[in-house]
């Protein structure tokens, strides 16, 4: 991928420069692009592939207003420079930048007063820990990892589908906000599932390398995606944590830096030997919910055991009862005989797994060849699959499936014109839930009613009616049988072809989303036997059969017992009281997860990893084992190759580029510009860095405090450097116009999201309320409908509070990225990001002037002002303003609002405008203040929209 | 709008000369303030104030400085529209020859899926003979002004990735597409309008999504601008309901006054660059919508494109592609999903060429009369093609990277070409084989652009829109 670095002539080059500066700011780039990429240069003479150590701290000629080791390190370079750091910015300046940058969110106006009249000397230090403490401190850095994670609410690609994950955006939050050490943050996402004691936390925490996008459009191959996936988790790792460009050697060695191409490789076989797994995830008041559930089914139990003497010998004569009552099983080897629309992978058990595109309304079929002579049943297993929706066993977002129909040809091998179309006279399954109607998602606009329940639906010849499983919450997610019988056994000597035809036509209309009620994993088999019916024993419970009764640990005997008490008739009370808690168990929520594969059962088996001749992944080369690249520390002796080895050795603290890398994305927030330009590369080709001595300082700091990143947080946000006014004269500007030097404090527009949140909170519209599902932001209709989105799409405007919810939770579809967010250049997520551009656009000045939500945030802040500010016009401009810019105006510019005020009652008293109309709010049933009019109203509306389309009200400064 | 339209709203007459020098003369507010503020210390340019769309000139000179892009998503069949295959006809109902099919990695079909004849008549058109399609009378009327390429070929059989493939270069989501790098490379001719604009006229959105028209790591101001035929043309362009086009003017002239003020107290000149963001937008506000209004079209040239003012079709765009281009617009690219015919291959190519021929024709003569052809390029083409072998019953076709066609009008390509063949089967490109890399390196040179040269610094590596790849087909150049 990488190419040859061209020489470019001297006008291209000055119009790439003069377009780099335009936006995003350029690495102080220019003669080395034209370096021979073929020399590779030993890493021992690149500072940022030696580990960090703490350098002195300078001591700079003048030390007055130092306050910390920064500030001295800032000092001496600005020494060297002969210049002065700026003074001090003013309190209401400071706290509006510290709060924008601790917590995305503008200071209120009694915070700007509380902060104003705290004249003690550590005022603005208890500032800072008072935001650390916020729970908003979590949204606003937890966005910023969440650029790098590519977090993104839909699949990307042609469908688009949503996909579940925000369990892991609230995970990243939470982490962030009880201030887990950034080592552990970075082991628990890589590799949390192999921690000892992982719990659902640590597993939610590896959505973080799920959030590649993933293609399901027809026709598709799905292993070239989960390759596109693996090349961009590479990616992702070496962006985010590492610092450096791995992906360069996806297809040959590094040009610049000492990457091997075997490296990548080697990295990636320790990342290569998973499921893509989902699974159900429950909110912490859900999860008290479940303890509780949990702990009142085991009493229960418990008292039924404690009340039953001799339970032990009834349930072992159980046992002994049915152990045996089975008959033979044959699995049948199925090949899929239809179009490829849905893709099959094939295991050694004779299971099929369904994967990748998912039609909603289709019939899959099936070719099997047996010699037995003689067949009197069928079976159909439904099997768990980590790789299934919430591990299936169907593929709806739930893991259910519905079969419509069964059906069978018989072709005798002997005669093949010979052939049975097999006629069903009964159906049995383990389980079947009763009778009910297709949930809304699975609507497919026929109008007609289609249900789902008993088993004997999918041998009616009814294609409006199947069998269904969805045992409710909690309990949906195993292994399901049924049988069918034939009228009569299937009798041809040599044997015969089977073609099975496997109607799933219960899914919506809509095969452009999540839609589908299809098969997951299942196998088919056969037996001789005849008048069977389906064992009404769970397949584990039959397991533990296979272990002697007294070697049985005590879970498994509880196993064993919660499934007998069902079949005793004496217990139907407390067997219902259990059913009645079942129904109360919580719905969760799928979150996608890594799983490893555990090294054996068919669809666990070890993957090796080989080399791919120039990337491509059809063109394997020699097998390697995991590794990391020699110029970087090494691993422990004895390490393993799991990915909890790999999770454990990049925040190694011999990591020449993880500390700095995130000391580096924590600088460039705070100032601007990273420390080191170039944040997602610390290799041969990076910027060289404006401070090496602080960035190795703050390094060594960061790892000495045990990887605490609030604590850097608090050196950063309470340094002289970082107090000082952003204003700048032209003498210095000229001088240093990206402010890297940092003779001054940084000014610079805040983040897309910021910039929506900003008009919320100071309208008093924002709903601050954490977590939970994306939201559904208000939107124009026409970009989730064809032709602007290539599938119709679910975009049900937010009406109630979460239409104010802060834009962290805005539901993000890959292909349509919601537009105020990318007007401000919000990655969409399609890969890792963690320097975004800053673009000052036409599209934005139209966002902000016209855009529905910050038209409704000038009505709303308009309110406010006439509700709250005061009874003249002067009291209630200067309230207008503060509330937006967090200072007072000055005497210049409440002159200016007050001439446009002035002009608009003029205006509207003429009746040019309707004042209701530009005044309406969705308040609009809260009568207005009193003594208040419509026209006032407006007007104020029109002042307060101006005020949120100021400059200075988007940018920190 | 003109200045006397502010002169009843009681502004003060310096700032109305100010305004009117900003929004008349296209003159960047931040480059002036700059220009002041540097003026006044003496130094040397700086970097905030500099306009990063205004007009550049290439590495060479430039055939085509302007481009229309038909998009045709879903993939066109080319052996219905395009490639005259009478040996196909012969083979039809049979089994491709074995060796055909090494290695071939199929979409839908299964490997022993048999071959479809051609389901429509070709003639020849005009002095060069062209062979097209009875589905593409029109077209065959300005035969000799195109170049038809039949010996295209790509990496991708599946649509999203390859649309992203042919439109950024990569199967990987996230660089920037041609559109893109045309703005990137040439700049912006018009001051109130956005220089890369995108339409989706199909029955659905292309694949491949937003990131067709996206600018990737490029500043985000290359990223095309969906524009709509119908209802507001571009996001947020119309005042909030209540504003009306009064209050809009002055509350911008407070903004403009309060920034302005507060760029005297911080000296920032990013503030003199959202000033002339915000002139910039308004003067959009006024300017897109009189573009948009196809009433303003004489009779006989709606009449060619079959185009009607308010119908968002595809006729629609080709005419509002052919406005905005006269309006200095660079780029112009209209997606009509439509071409994905795995079934239903006969009517849907009837219905499907209905609705485009005319208006695809008609936008290269009307570019023609106009004098616009001769430095405006029109390519029309899809992601891929379409498999000989048949899919389903008898009437359907699969997803093919092999061989498929495009063609090419105006802006240096050569008139009246037909470039390379494909072999009897028209299943692979056989002679002078254009991959989509060599196509892109073929347009950027157009455009005046090496293609090895017109590339972007990021993580630490030189991009460009054909990675390692690409040849310029000199023989596509008049």
């Amino acid at each position: 991928m990488m190419m040859r670095t061209p020489n470019p002539s001297p006008r291209a080059a000055l119009a790439a420069t003069l377009l780099l500066i335009a936006a995003i700011r350029p690495a102080s780039q220019g003669a080395e692009t034209t370096a021979k990429p073929s020399v590779r240069k030993d890493p021992a003479t690149h500072w940022a592939f030696q580990a960090p150590s703490r350098p002195p701290v300078p001591k700079p000629r003048d030390a007055r207003g130092v306050r910390n080791a920064i500030d001295a390190f800032i000092r001496e370079k600005l020494d060297h420079e002969g210049l002065k750091p700026s003074v001090e910015a003013d309190k209401a300046a400071l706290l509006r930048r510290a709060s924008l940058d601790l917590i995305g969110l503008p200071p209120t106006v009694d915070e700007v007063d509380a902060f104003m009249a705290d004249k003690s000397p550590g005022a603005y230090e208890a500032l800072v820990d008072r935001l650390l403490q916020s729970p908003h401190y979590g949204e606003r850095w937890g966005r910023l990892w969440l650029d790098a994670a590519r977090y993104a609410d839909s699949d990307g690609f042609e469908k688009d589908k949503p996909r579940f994950v925000w369990h892991y955006r609230d995970w990243v939050v939470n982490a962030l906000n009880r201030n887990m050490p950034y080592d552990q943050f970075v082991i628990e996402q890589i590799a949390g599932d192999q921690l000892p004691q992982a719990g659902a936390q640590e597993r939610i925490a590896t959505g973080f390398l799920r959030n590649s996008m993933l293609n399901e459009e027809g026709g598709v191959d799905p292993e070239q995606f989960r390759m596109e996936s693996m090349f961009d988790r590479m990616d992702c790792i070496g962006k985010s944590v590492l610092g450096l460009t791995i992906q360069c050697a996806q297809c040959h060695d590094h040009k610049y830096d000492p990457i091997q191409q075997e490296d990548y490789y080697r990295i990636f076989a320790f990342l290569n030997n998973d499921h893509e797994s989902s699974m159900v995830a429950y909110t912490p008041e859900e999860e008290r919910k479940r303890a509780d559930l949990l702990r009142r089914m085991r009493d229960a139990e418990e008292g039924l055991r404690h009340r039953t003497a001799g339970w032990e010998e009834r349930m072992a004569a159980w046992e002994d009862s049915v152990r045996n009552n089975q008959p033979e099983w044959i699995p049948l080897t199925c090949r899929h005989e239809g179009e490829n629309g849905e893709r099959f992978y094939y295991y050694d058990d004779a299971s099929i797994r369904a994967a990748s595109y998912a039609p909603t309304m289709w019939t899959a079929h099936f070719e099997a060849a047996t010699t037995m002579p003689l067949i009197g049943a069928f079976r159909l297993e439904q099997l768990p699959d980590p790789n299934l929706p919430c591990h299936g066993p169907g593929r709806s977002i739930k893991g259910m499936a519905a079969l419509s129909e069964f059906g069978v040809e018989a072709v005798d091998v002997a005669h093949p014109t010979n052939k049975i179309a097999v006629k069903f006279v009964k159906a049995t399954a383990d389980y079947s839930n009763s009778e009910k109607d297709l949930e809304s998602e699975f609507d497919n606009q026929s109008g007609k009613r289609r249900p789902y329940g008993p088993v004997s639906f999918a041998i009616d010849g009814k294609e409006d009616t199947a069998w269904g499983i969805d045992a409710g919450p909690g309990r949906r997610n195993q292994a399901r049988k049924a049988v069918f019988l034939p009228d009569r056994p299937i009798a041809f000597e040599s044997g015969a072809t089977l073609h099975f035809r496997l109607m799933q036509n219960h899914g919506g209309s809509n095969s452009d989303d999540n839609q589908n009620h299809n098969l997951g994993r299942f196998r088919l088999s056969a037996t001789s036997a005849t008048n069977v019916e389906a064992d009404p024993l769970p397949a584990g419970v039959r397991d533990i059969f296979k272990i002697p009764r007294t070697e049985r640990s005590p879970s498994q005997v509880a196993a064993v017992f919660s499934y007998w008490r069902t079949t005793v008739p004496e217990f139907a009370s407390v067997n219902r009281e259990i059913e009645g808690l079942w129904k109360e168990w919580p719905e969760g929520a799928p979150t996608l997860t890594l799983a490893r594969r555990a090294g054996k059962a068919p669809g666990e088996e070890t993957r090796s990893t080989r080399m791919f001749k120039r990337g491509d992944w059809l063109k394997p080369d020699r097998a390697v084992t995991p590794g990391t690249p020699s110029f970087l520390h090494p691993l422990p002796a004895n390490a393993d190759s799991s990915r909890l080895t790999f999770a454990r050795w990049t925040v190694d603290k011999r990591s020449p580029t993880t500390a700095r890398v995130m000391m580096n994305r924590m600088w460039q927030a705070y100032f601007g510009t990273g420390i080191v330009e170039t944040s997602e590369d610390f290799g041969f080709q990076s910027a060289a860095p404006s401070h090496q001595a602080l960035l190795d300082w703050l390094a060594s700091e960061f790892m000495d405090r045990g990887w605490d990143i609030k604590a850097m947080h608090r050196l950063i946000a309470t340094s002289a450097t970082y107090r000082q006014s952003s204003h700048v004269t032209p003498a210095l500007y000229s001088r240093d116009p990206y402010n890297r030097l940092l003779a001054r404090g940084p000014r610079v527009r805040v983040d897309a999201e910021i910039v929506r949140d900003i008009a919320l909170a100071t309208s008093g519209l924002l709903q601050p309320a954490l977590g939970g599902p994306s939201v559904y932001a208000p939107a124009p209709d026409f970009l989730f409908k064809p032709p602007t989105s290539y599938g119709p799409k679910t975009w049900n405007e937010e009406q109630g509070p979460n239409r104010y919810r802060r834009a962290l939770y805005t539901f993000r579809f890959r292909s349509i990225p919601y537009p105020v967010l990318q007007n401000f250049d919000a990655p969409n997520g399609d890969f890792s990001c963690v320097r975004r551009a800053r673009s000052n656009t036409p599209l934005q000045a139209l966002t902000t002037m016209n855009e529905v939500l910050f038209m409704e945030s000038a009505q709303a802040l308009a309110r406010r002002v006439l509700e709250n500010g005061g009874r003249t016009d002067d009291e209630r401009l200067s309230y207008a303003f503060r509330r937006v810019l967090s200072r007072a105006p000055t005497v210049a510019e409440k002159a200016d609002l007050k001439e446009l005020l002035g002009q608009q009652r003029k205006y509207l008293a003429e009746g040019w405008a309707n004042p209701r109309e530009l005044a309406k709010s969705t308040e609009a049933d809260r009568s207005l203040p009193e003594g208040v009019n419509p026209t006032q109203l407006a007007c104020y509306t029109v002042v307060s929209r101006v005020l949120l389309n100021l400059d200075e009200a988007i940018t920190k400064e | 709008m003109n200045c006397q339209s502010h002169l009843r709203q009681n502004v003060n007459p310096r700032l109305l000369a100010r305004r009117w020098f900003f929004k008349e003369c296209g003159v960047g507010v931040g480059a002036v303030a700059l220009g002041h503020l540097l003026r006044q210390q003496g130094f040397a340019a700086s970097p905030a104030g500099v306009n990063p769309m205004a007009p550049r000139q290439p590495h060479f000179a430039p055939k085509a400085k302007r481009v229309i892009y038909l998009f045709m998503a879903g993939a066109p069949s080319h052996l219905e529209l395009f490639d005259y295959k009478p040996e196909l006809a012969k083979w039809d109902g049979k089994l491709p020859p074995a060796e055909l099919l090494k290695g071939y990695r199929a979409a839908f079909i299964n490997p022993n899926a048999t071959l479809l004849g051609p389901k429509f008549k070709f003639k020849s058109h005009g002095q060069s003979g062209m062979r097209l399609s009875e589905l593409l009378p029109r077209l065959g009327e300005v035969a000799d002004d195109i170049a038809l390429v039949k010996s295209m070929h790509t990496d991708a059989f599946n649509h999203a990735p390859g649309q992203i493939f042919i439109n950024t270069g990569s199967q990987q989501f996230g660089r920037p597409s041609l559109g893109a790098w045309t703005t990137y490379g040439l700049g912006c001719e018009s001051t109130d309008l956005p220089s890369y604009v995108v339409f989706s006229t199909g029955s659905k959105g292309p694949s491949g999504g937003a990131s067709n028209w996206g600018n990737g790591f490029l500043p985000s101001l290359h990223q095309g601008v969906l524009f709509r035929n119908s209802g507001d043309p571009v996001l947020y362009l119309s005042n909030p309901k209540g504003v009306d086009d009064s209050i809009q003017r002055e509350s911008l002239n407070t903004i403009q006054r309060l920034n302005q003020k507060h760029l005297d107290v911080v000296g920032d000149p990013e503030i003199a660059t959202r000033i002339n963001s915000f002139e910039m937008a308004y003067r959009m506000q006024s300017s897109a919508p009189e573009l948009m209004d196809l009433a303003r079209e004489p009779r006989h040239i709606l009449d060619l494109y079959g185009a009607e003012p308010g119908k968002t079709t595809f006729a629609s765009a080709c005419l509002l592609a052919r406005r905005m281009v006269e309006r200095g617009v660079r780029f112009v690219q209209i997606f009509h999903e439509a071409w994905d015919q795995h079934g239903n291959l006969t009517n849907d190519l009837k219905k499907n060429c209905l609705a485009t021929d005319r208006a695809s024709a008609a936008l290269v003569r009307d570019l023609k009369q106009r004098g616009l052809l001769d430095d405006t390029l029109v390519i029309w083409g899809g992601e891929f093609g379409r498999t000989p072998m048949v899919q389903g019953g008898n009437d359907g076709r699969d997803h093919h990277p092999n061989c498929f066609s495009m063609w090419l009008a105006g802006g240096g390509v050569k008139p009246g070409l037909t470039l390379g063949e494909s072999d009897d089967f028209g299943f692979n490109a056989a002679r002078d084989k254009v991959h989509v890399h060599d196509l892109n390196a073929t347009l950027l040179r157009l455009l005046g652009f090496d293609h090895t040269r017109l590339t972007y610094r990021f993580q630490g590596r030189d991009f460009r829109l054909t990675d390692v790849h690409g040849e310029v087909v000199e023989k596509l150049i008049a």
